[in-house]
């Protein structure tokens, strides 16, 4: 026989990630839906991702530059700064919200079928990313409308997407089954997501920060995740011990997330 | 040979009050629970005492069986009776309580018709999408595409979003797509009530032909007694989340039907002379079912046993009401002139109705015995009978008590002037 179940109560899945895989498919299908389905359903959704970036960066370079003051963290334009740091938060804030409503949102999947439910927040941390894609191509609009030449580094942007990828996907999942269990979660969703603007350096740079807070903050997993967009697009300076706090924290959250998701997902069906 | 499913003491269960009062906990349930936990300072055993003082609920108990390679086994079973918990366990959606599960192959299920299909999305594109969700791959989905294309019969529709389908298109595309899954076992869900009658039969014709020629294994929950017997070689009936029975197909289709007939709650009035034993109701095809068709040819057989030697002149009615308690017909022996003079034994009274004129529906039954104008036994509420509208027209309207209280049947022609 090649394939052999055992279902067993509270008995953890041995071949979890092997199911994970199995269901690959089911994984391109279904973020091939949400993208699909968003941008079939309104034009304004595709304008939307591009608009609200724009503008959020108009206003914080108006009141962090203009009416704070604060300086720039390098040699490029504030708005350009403020936009960096607004690419990753933004797919950080999409994912969040979007992941956290996802399983609620299929719940008539996850009373019908089993697939490693896993998949589905993770579809709508991929959307998120496309969101992000577009805000990249925004960003090279931008490269020509202040004359500004990116640092070389740009070409490990990847490496830096899949950093906001591990913070986002992990923090994600751990709310997302928050959600499901606690149903008046979602409240508190908005309050981090506007909270975490305000203490990620989206607005302003970290170099604002005083030294002897710098490692405090770096416990925020977003600030070494804009501070490396900016180092990477921008060439500013990167704080090595600030940003490898961050990174080590969102690993811890995408293992936490992993593994409270892993931990609640069985009863996902019965609670939903 | 060890079995491709094998099911030891499976239970599910659920705590009441926990479960019905609230589906869902909140967070703020949570702290507030914690801080009192926190003062109240309770020990685990006070808390465990709580616990069980709570009901507790089995949504099954204790279920044993297996089921071979190439098997097509019914599930039967009154609502609750945990037909839909063990094929969700079965198909890994929730987990039982305790017990062991063993299944040897892929598990597909079809719970639902057309689940995860998106409106929005047009038909070629949910085809993709729901054959990704009940485990194909896409190369799988692409080979089969004209197939489950032409299954279905939407080739003229399939770039139109399925928000703009017929419920009849959306039902056989959403069908054609389980059909050509390819698991070794299939898990099916009552699903079938939904489809007009000749696309059931092709779906049943399917899952026969699949299990048959290729080996595969087939697990089937209906309520419709004739798709079981034709689908299934054997069965199991439960009852309250107990498996009461595991057998053939038409004793287990009998003993759910008396089952439900003894666990109907009912009085005999009158002097109980005579006394109504079973009505079976058959369909034209002679299957006994709790269902019959509008425009088709059905029969009711009561089966009664006379205590007396000799009770003269006795008329039998079957009386049919609706939901709402109406008295709709009666098919009582003395209409016809039919009275018949009855000794002491068992008898059968047959009503053959031809062209059966009722709107579908639900309809309670009342016995009716009488020997000379003088009540013999009259029960009401005796059983449920239900009645489904025909699909020889295939229609996408049926009928209903808004339109009149039967249906008379005629033909319909169109004459230029």
């Amino acid at each position: 026989m090649p394939y052999e179940l055992i279902i067993e109560a509270g008995a953890a899945e041995k071949n979890y990630w092997k199911d994970l895989w199995r269901y690959r498919e089911l994984f391109y299908i279904l973020s091939w839906r949400d993208l699909k389905v968003r941008y079939k359903q309104t034009v304004i959704g595709a304008a939307w991702s591009i608009v609200r970036p724009i503008l959020t960066t108009i206003i914080f370079t108006f009141i962090f530059s203009r009416v704070a003051k604060l300086p720039a963290s390098g040699s490029a334009p504030y708005a350009l700064m403020v936009f960096v740091g607004m690419l990753p938060w933004q797919f950080f804030a999409n994912s969040l919200s979007e992941a956290s409503m996802s399983l609620i949102g299929n719940s008539n999947l996850i009373t019908k079928v089993y697939f490693p439910r896993m998949i589905i927040p993770a579809s709508s941390v991929i959307t998120s990313l496309v969101d992000l894609a577009i805000s990249l191509v925004i960003l090279v609009a931008m490269f020509f409308i202040y004359r500004y030449v990116p640092a070389i580094t740009i070409i490990l942007l990847p490496l830096f997407i899949l950093i906001a990828f591990v913070a986002a996907f992990g923090v994600g999942l751990y709310i997302t089954a928050l959600n499901v269990k606690y149903r008046d979660f979602r409240y508190i969703i908005p309050f981090i997501i506007q909270f975490g603007l305000y203490i990620t350096p989206v607005g302003f740079s970290s170099s604002v920060i005083p030294a002897k807070w710098r490692l405090v903050y770096a416990l925020n997993p977003m600030v070494g995740v804009v501070d490396g967009f900016r180092w990477c697009i921008l060439g500013d300076s990167l704080n090595i011990p600030s940003f490898l706090i961050s990174i080590v924290i969102s690993f811890l959250f995408l293992w936490l997330g992993i593994w409270y998701f892993r931990k609640t997902e069985k009863s996902f069906a019965d609670n939903i | 040979m060890s079995s491709i499913i094998e099911i030891e003491n499976i239970s599910k269960q659920f705590i009441i009050g926990h479960e019905s009062a609230e589906r869902y906990t909140t967070l703020r349930d949570e702290i507030s629970k914690r801080a009192k936990k926190v003062f109240s300072f309770s020990n685990q055993e006070s808390g465990k005492k709580h616990q069980s003082s709570k009901e507790i609920f089995f949504a099954l108990k204790n279920i044993n069986f297996s089921v071979e390679q190439g098997d097509r086994l019914g599930i039967i079973g009154r609502n609750g009776a945990g037909k839909s918990t063990l094929l969700k366990i079965l198909s890994r959606i929730t987990e039982p309580s305790s017990g062991r599960i063993k299944i040897r192959g892929r598990v597909a299920s079809l719970l639902e018709v057309g689940t995860g299909f998106h409106p929005e999305l047009s038909g070629r594109e949910n085809i993709f999408l729901n054959g990704a969700i009940l485990g194909m791959t896409r190369s799988e989905i692409r080979r089969k595409f004209d197939e489950i294309v032409a299954f279905a019969d939407i080739e003229k529709f399939l770039d139109t979003p399925v928000k703009r389908y017929s419920s009849g298109m959306y039902v056989r595309l959403a069908f054609a797509v389980a059909a050509y899954l390819e698991p070794e076992i299939l898990i099916v869900d009552e699903v079938l009530a939904v489809g007009d009658v000749e696309f059931q039969k092709k779906c049943i014709g399917k899952m026969e032909d699949v299990s048959r020629n290729e080996g595969r294994t087939v697990l089937f929950v209906s309520h419709n007694m004739e798709a079981l017997s034709r689908l299934c070689k054997s069965a199991l009936l439960l009852e309250k989340g107990e498996m009461l029975s595991f057998s053939d197909t038409d004793s287990i289709i009998s003993q759910y039907l008396l089952s439900r007939k003894n666990n109907r709650e009912y009085s005999r009035n009158g002097t109980n002379e005579i006394q109504v034993r079973d009505i079976s109701i058959k369909n034209k095809d002679e299957s006994r079912s709790d269902t019959i068709v509008t425009f088709e040819n059905c029969t009711m057989e009561m089966r009664c046993i006379c205590h007396v030697d000799k009770v003269s002149n006795v008329s039998f009615a079957i009386c049919l009401n609706n939901v709402q308690g109406h008295r709709i017909t009666s098919l009582w022996t003395a209409y016809k002139a039919k009275t018949f003079n009855i000794t002491k034994g068992e008898f059968a009274i047959m009503f053959k109705i031809e062209n059966l004129k009722l709107l579908p529906g639900d309809y309670e039954i009342i016995t009716y015995i009488e020997s000379n104008g003088k009540e013999i036994e009259r029960i009401d509420n005796y059983d449920r009978l239900f009645v489904k509208y025909t699909n020889n027209f295939g229609c996408t309207v049926e009928p209903n008590a808004s339109q009149g209280t039967y249906i008379e049947d005629y033909l319909v022609s169109i004459n230029k002037m």
